[in-house]
């Protein structure tokens, strides 16, 4: 019998505990590579929404191009929890979190029958329903403005309280949220339930045969992933202090599809950090040279998808591969 | 009491029939045998009995239970289990990993999200069993897709048989395989036979005729000859057609 016992996934594996240290240790040289707080913070929400979407399209082969929806569906119900329900930083983002699943689970009944190319046109169509619905329903989300003057609630642990008015007491509340998810996605790519969604990815069919509810496992999934890209969203309305109807444009949901393909979400749990890290350094890189930042992100991400579909990961798994095999490129192996 | 039971069933794609009135019954531990020419019907047959496709009419019962009309995952649930004449593996999973999310111990923990199934050593130590039953022990971490023919077409077995079935469906098993293969096919199935009630549909009447308790033929959507091995040998249409030509 081959010893099997070493195929258990670390609790704590080397990428994320250093994404945490680097995250953690970010206020003390930030300024001194010329980047500010408040970049750190946007990056580490999208880095979130990234991973929340690539458990849908990485681990479930999932294609939704409409994601933003529910990025913005969180960034609106926290919003709108904040100004007209009760504003309680706790309940307001697990609301945000709520309110995405919802609409996520009650789209995915729509269209968890579906697969490929349909299953994606039906997500960008839901996808737009909901942008169209936060432009036209003024009364509710404020239209083309969308909701403003949000406040930074502080965290209220009970015996303390903790203000989140500056950007870097926002960036170490955030990062508590994105630890306990990335966590929490961790352990479950690494579950049952995560290996047999990457089963369905590959053979539905198969799938089907060996005794799996199929259909539950793909609204499962997306449910989730919607769930996680609402506490982003949430945190983001929270960071930006308003909500706009921006943030759940087709844009948006582009946006976290080139940050998962071009960072190698398809063979890397942390391709999606290493895409959003890519994109909004980017963008604020890029953009502070030229304003058509963008042509040139597009062109790189063609280039990616036509040459290197894997991504930044996709290269470093190659690289190391080499390494090891003195030379030769060896088979890849199954993405973990 | 058979233990699995096909009753008048019939299957038309558009104005095509494709089954017309079909009734097949297998015994408990018995490996039956399902043949005829290409385009009879068989495939289609097979499709039918593990609720890939819906039978127009007709009723299908195992253990005496109605499963007409469920889906594939039903009927898998209640212990039958098929391999396919197309190779449909989880490509990118090693060959243990194949059979791992095939287990019903893992099946009932379908939604734990938070235990990692890879530190589940009695899991694996089972599937790893699974695979060295079919011969392909040592190969545990390969991906499937870098497997030789033969034994992707043992893997599919061997995913079937992770399910722990009480009948197992075998799509032409021989497909692609060369003499040598088949032979080695030939063994497994023999042993499996011993353990478990196997239907197979097979075009390699020689195979099929060296391992078959009983065998049905299967013609223009309709079966046309029942018996074991002896009496379809000696059957008149049998012995006419091309059928029977690799049979003696």
């Amino acid at each position: 019998m081959p010893n099997l016992v070493d195929r258990r996934a670390p609790l704590v594996p080397m990428p994320m505990l250093v994404l945490f240290a680097s995250l953690l240790t970010a206020p003390l040289w930030l300024t001194q590579v010329g980047l500010y707080q408040y970049l750190a913070l946007e990056i580490m929400i999208w880095m979130l929404f990234a991973l929340g979407y690539n458990l849908l399209l990485g681990y479930a082969g999932l294609p939704s191009f409409g994601h933003g929806a529910y990025f913005g569906v969180g960034a609106y119900a926290f919003g709108l929890l904040e100004l007209r329900v009760v504003a309680n930083l706790w309940l307001d983002l697990a609301g945000a979190a709520l309110v995405a699943a919802a609409f996520g689970a009650l789209v995915a009944l729509f269209i968890s029958h579906r697969r490929g190319i349909y299953y994606a046109l039906l997500t960008i169509a839901f996808g737009q329903v909901f942008w169209f619905v936060a432009v036209k329903w003024h009364s509710v989300t404020g239209g083309e403005d969308g909701l403003l003057n949000l406040r930074r609630l502080p965290a209220d642990f009970g015996f303390v309280a903790f203000d989140l008015k500056s950007n870097a007491a926002l960036f170490y509340f955030a990062f508590g949220v994105f630890a306990l998810v990335v966590v929490a996605l961790w352990r479950l790519v690494h579950s049952p339930f995560g290996r047999i969604l990457t089963a369905i990815k590959q053979n539905e069919t198969r799938a089907a045969f060996v005794g799996y509810n199929v259909w539950l496992y793909k609204w499962l999934a997306f449910t989730i992933s919607a769930g996680i890209s609402g506490i982003a969203g949430g945190l983001f309305a929270l960071a930006q202090q308003s909500a706009y109807p921006n943030v759940m444009s087709l844009h948006s949901s582009g946006f976290v599809v080139m940050m998962v393909l071009v960072g190698g979400g398809l063979v890397s749990f942390w391709g999606p950090v290493i895409g959003a890290l890519f994109f909004i350094l980017a963008r604020d890189l890029l953009g502070a040279y030229t304003e058509t930042w963008l042509l040139w992100y597009g062109l790189l991400f063609m280039a990616m998808v036509l040459w290197k579909p894997d991504g930044v990961a996709g290269l470093w798994q190659d690289w190391q591969r080499r390494r090891s095999s003195g030379g030769a490129l060896a088979p890849r192996g199954v993405a973990g | 009491m058979p233990l699995f039971e096909a009753r008048n069933l019939h299957k038309r794609f558009g104005r095509q029939v494709v089954l017309e009135d079909i009734s097949l019954a297998f015994d408990e531990g018995r490996l039956s045998g399902i043949m005829g020419p290409n385009g009879a019907g068989k495939t289609t047959c097979f499709n039918v009995l593990t609720g890939r496709y819906r039978a127009d009419r007709g009723e299908v019962l195992f253990a005496g239970e109605s499963i007409t009309g469920l889906a594939p995952r039903q009927i898998a649930q209640r212990g039958i289990s098929r391999s396919f004449q197309v190779m449909n593996l989880f490509n990118d999973y090693s060959a243990l990993d194949n059979v791992l999310v095939a287990l019903p111990d893992v099946r009932r923990r379908g939604f734990d999200g938070w235990h990692d199934l890879g530190a589940d050593s009695v899991a694996q130590q089972k599937a790893a069993t699974v695979l060295a039953r079919v011969g392909l022990a040592g190969k545990e971490r390969a991906p499937a897709k870098s497997l030789a023919y033969g034994e992707r077409r043992a893997l599919e077995i061997a995913v079937a048989l992770a399910a722990e079935p009480r009948l197992l469906f075998l799509d032409e098993p021989t497909a692609g395989l060369g003499s040598e293969g088949t032979v080695r096919l030939a063994d497994l199935i023999a042993e499996l036979k011993r353990t478990l009630t196997i239907v197979v549909i097979e075009h390699d009447m020689k195979f099929l005729f060296g391992l078959a308790d009983r065998i049905s033929v299967i013609h223009w959507g309709q079966v046309i000859a029942e018996g074991t091995p002896a009496e379809l040998r000696e059957n008149p249409w049998v012995r006419r057609s091309s059928l029977g030509g690799g049979a003696s």
